[in-house]
């Protein structure tokens, strides 16, 4: 090449650098301002809730894109933060519902003015194409279904364009609450079913990709695996619009650079830390870290009493009495969350669930316990945890390791990949010993019971098998909270779990958020994700 | 004329070689991932899943079906040049291979360019002053580069030069958040930003390059410096260097024209083997930088048993290591001053 020729093109080249810096960031830059950037650890992988393999990260686009009949209000905690509000139940895209006599009949009135965001207006048909497709594709929907008793299609009734009835085998208290959950959305049914075939009547391929619904946000861009940008729909009907225009959610699979993210203030909310950086970086006052304790959840140690020794118990009493209650509260939760030891009496008084166990580490009885029972020599048994949720889950087992130690039992750690955890610990229950950290997303201490305390149930990894607790859940499932019943099953419940104590309670997990000064409006929720649609910036 | 056939012989022998090796391949990759421990079809059914939900999604994936039958359906896909869904991405595995491929390469070439420029000047003057300080810092910058490992290295340099000091971008992948992708022509974006002439997204594309690439460049020098060094060590003891200098050929020539392409053989051997290698095993740098390439892909897809994915994974890491392979042979013969004139 002539060095004049060259010359030329380096300067072309240079003018150009110019104008498109200018033309390229300039509106980029301007939608700065009202942009969120969220980052998490966690990849989504798919737009569609109801889909097989879809993972829990994905729960959010149904929550964000799209509308549930119903939804719960907020409340303020103790510590200032807010939560969505159990106990009050708010219209989401019906304005209205009622429920008869007996229970067993739910009528809803949609909102008029509710639209897709094709234009089409939202109507009972497209709810019950909704609901159909949730309890007839299988898997998570369909069971999360089932949780409110809504397992039929023919339960669902159109009455008009805008009632839609659902008849319930039974009246259950569970059944307005779970259609909050993300997975009783409404979906647009005429785009959908366009794309349906023979083999896809329910167009999972298509949603998958594309959303179809009438929320607060659509969908502007999803890169699998790096990033989802939602964008503002102006049009939403069923709340208060949005005030932020955007927000990108980025993959970060790095905790130390999510948390170097955040720190320096290139990203607003960093979703779901682990309690150490949580406290780290509430003690460094950079950031604001909301803390909220997840309801109906508990960190515990399981006994399965498919495991000789655990039949005795005992053996399970002598285990909740060793455990280092405090130091694993300190040293894997961070202080983070609620005790739940410690407890006042054995028989409880409230219906508050969780509540704190009347165990706490007494070395002299756990032995006494150990004397007594029929394995005073002791025994080895490999005490089994997570991997994917080692950030707590390992230095509780170091610990637990440590103190049943001294009592005669000899630990040693297994750890499980994080896709053969469900297989092996919840699927064929058989981990002898083993963390476990189920969460109900409806929070009523009888759900809880029905997942973790009935034989056969997924979360019951301890096969403990009680008559009186399977037939008190049994009873309670569907109860009404103001039944007179209600209140003396529930502790009835509490007092045969403490005193078999098949699960020993560890503590209460928070769900840790941290995000910049200038955000507002975070909420906690029970499905644990992040609900954009409330949130502000300010601007500086 | 008589260079040019022979040189596609090669090739063409070559190819044919592939092919027991890839169908070996199918058949290994098939069979460990059914070997792998877990249960996909648990694990995909999510939180609250019943035994009978687990069993629809078994059927739905297709894993209720006998192994040879699994098999056949696989090849069937194979031959139509389907690689499946993975099920942890919810994407195709073809597409996610061909947006994360690109990513992978685009990181490694540049890391493999960044440990060529410092690796090799630095073996060439370690050899011709051995002993002497240039020789025990190649040394130490050769054990550090390997002893480090390459999450701690990546997160050292994000955190000086990202957190403290504030020179380098966010590191959050491939783009800052106020960039879009350039158009898709060959997936490497600073090349597809120069060929759609963007300069402004070429630029911010290579900031984003720069701690990735350097963090698996410092590992990945270590064997192209010793490499380079022991070459060099070598061909410089030999007659004809001697014969060279004596016959009063300067330093230089002596260096680069004579040594260097003497000594160059072995070290392309390796840089074949560390791209290779490097393209598979930067899992940890990927993490740290959130680059969304192969490694973690295989990573993520292994841990939660997505044959799809391992499979399809497997089998292009297969393809690239036949096509390197190759490359590296055809590069010899023209690098290599004495295989050429052998006619």
């Amino acid at each position: 090449m002539y060095r004049r020729d060259f010359l030329k093109g380096v300067s072309a080249l240079s003018v150009g650098v110019g104008a498109l810096t200018f033309l390229k960031s300039m509106p980029a830059l301007a939608a700065r301002n009202d942009t969120l950037v969220v980052v998490t650890g966690t990849t989504i992988n798919s737009l569609d809730i109801h889909r097989s393999g879809t993972n829990r990260p994905s729960y959010q686009v149904a929550v964000n894109c799209y509308d549930r009949l119903l939804t719960f209000g907020h409340k303020q905690l103790e510590d200032g933060s807010f939560s969505y509000d159990y106990d009050n139940l708010q219209p989401e895209l019906a304005e209205s519902w009622d429920v008869s006599e007996d229970g067993r009949t739910l009528i809803f009135k949609l909102r008029d003015n509710a639209r897709f965001w094709d234009g089409k207006p939202v109507t009972a048909h497209d709810v019950k194409w909704s609901f159909d497709r949730a309890v007839t594709l299988g898997g998570f929907p369909t069971a999360q279904m089932a949780a409110g008793s809504l397992e039929e299609p023919e339960q669902f009734e159109a009455v008009d364009d805008k009632t839609f009835r659902i008849r319930l085998p039974h009246s259950s208290k569970l059944t307005l609450p779970d259609l909050t959950t993300p997975v009783a959305i409404v979906i647009n049914s005429e785009v959908a079913k366009v794309h349906a075939t023979d083999q896809d009547p329910w167009a999972t391929e298509y949603l998958h990709r594309n959303p179809a619904g009438s929320g607060a946000f659509q969908v502007e861009r999803w890169d699998s695996g790096q990033q989802l940008v939602y964008s503002r729909n102006d049009d939403w009907a069923c709340g208060p619009v949005p005030k932020i225009q955007r927000v990108i959610i980025r993959e970060i699979p790095s905790q130390s650079t999510r948390r170097a993210l955040i720190e320096r203030g290139d990203v607003h909310f960093s979703q779901s830390i682990p309690a150490k950086d949580a406290r780290e970086l509430e003690a460094a006052g950079k950031v604001k870290v909301v803390s909220t304790p997840i309801e109906n959840c508990l960190h515990v140690l399981c006994t399965n009493l498919n495991f000789e020794p655990f039949q005795d118990k005992k053996v399970r009493q002598a285990i909740a009495h060793a455990v280092p209650y405090e130091a694993i509260f300190n040293n894997a939760a961070y202080g983070r969350g609620v005790p739940m030891w410690g407890g006042d009496s054995t028989k409880p008084e409230s219906t508050a669930w969780p509540q704190p166990f009347p165990y706490s580490q007494d070395l002299e009885k756990a032995k006494a316990l150990m004397a007594e029972s029929g394995h005073a020599d002791g025994f080895s048994v490999p005490l089994s945890f997570d991997l994917g949720q080692a950030d707590w889950a390992e230095p509780t087992a170091l610990l637990i390791q440590e103190a049943l130690g001294k009592i005669g039992i000899k630990v040693s750690l297994n750890k499980v990949p994080g896709a053969n955890w469900r297989t092996v610990a919840l699927v064929e229950k058989s981990l002898p010993l083993h963390l476990e950290n189920f969460g109900g997303w409806l929070n009523t201490p009888d759900y809880y019971f029905y997942w973790a305390y009935v034989k056969g149930n997924l979360f019951n990894s301890s096969n403990y098998d009680n008559k009186e607790i399977a037939g008190l859940v049994d009873e309670t499932l569907y109860m009404a909270q103001d039944d007179p019943k209600y209140a003396p099953n529930i502790r009835r419940m509490i007092e045969i779990a403490i005193d078999d104590v098949p699960r020993i309670p560890l503590y209460q997990p928070s769900l840790n958020v941290a995000m910049q000064q200038n955000t507002g409006g975070y909420e906690y929720w029970y499905h644990r994700q992040l609900d954009v649609r409330p949130l502000t910036l300010k601007q500086d | 004329m008589v260079r040019v056939p022979k040189r596609l012989r090669l090739v063409g022998y070559r190819l044919l070689q592939a092919i027991p090796v890839l169908i070996g391949i199918v058949v290994v990759s098939f069979l460990l991932t059914r070997a792998l421990p877990g249960d996909p079809a648990v694990y995909f059914a999510g939180p609250a899943a019943s035994e009978e939900s687990i069993e629809q999604i078994r059927v739905s994936m297709g894993l209720d079906r006998s192994l040879p039958v699994q098999f056949l359906a696989y090849v069937g896909d194979l031959l139509r040049g389907e690689l499946g869904q993975s099920i942890s991405t919810g994407q195709p595995v073809l597409t996610e291979l061909t947006t994360r491929l690109p990513a992978s390469l685009e990181l490694t070439g540049f890391a493999l360019l960044f440990s060529i420029a410092v690796a090799m000047p630095l073996g060439i003057l370690a050899a011709t002053r051995p002993n002497s300080w240039i020789d025990h810092l190649c040394r130490f910058v050769v054990t550090a580069g390997v002893s480090l490992p390459t999450f701690f290295t990546g997160l050292a340099l994000v955190y000086l030069f990202y957190f403290l000091l504030g020179w380098s971008p966010a590191p959050m992948g491939r783009l800052d958040i106020l960039y879009l992708s350039p158009p898709h022509v060959t997936g490497f974006y600073v090349i597809d930003a120069l060929i759609d002439g963007d300069f402004e997204t070429a630029r911010a594309a290579l900031a984003q390059l720069i701690l990735p690439a350097v963090t698996l460049g410092l590992f990945t020098l270590a064997p192209i410096a010793r490499m380079t060094r022991a070459a060099m060590l070598q061909v410089l003891e030999g007659d004809f260097i001697r014969t060279a200098r004596a016959a009063g050929l300067s330093g230089n020539k002596v260096l680069y024209t004579y040594a260097l392409r003497n000594a160059i053989l072995p070290v392309i051997t390796t840089l074949g083997m560390v791209f290779s290698f490097a393209l598979g095993a930067n899992v940890l740098v990927e993490k740290v930088f959130a680059w969304p390439g192969i490694g973690s892909y295989a990573v993520e897809a292994l841990v939660v048993s997505d044959y799809a994915a391992v499979q399809g994974f497997v089998l292009s890491m297969a393809l690239l290591f036949v096509i390197l392979n190759l490359l590296i042979d055809v590069t010899y013969t023209l690098v290599d001053p004495r295989l050429g004139m052998e006619d």
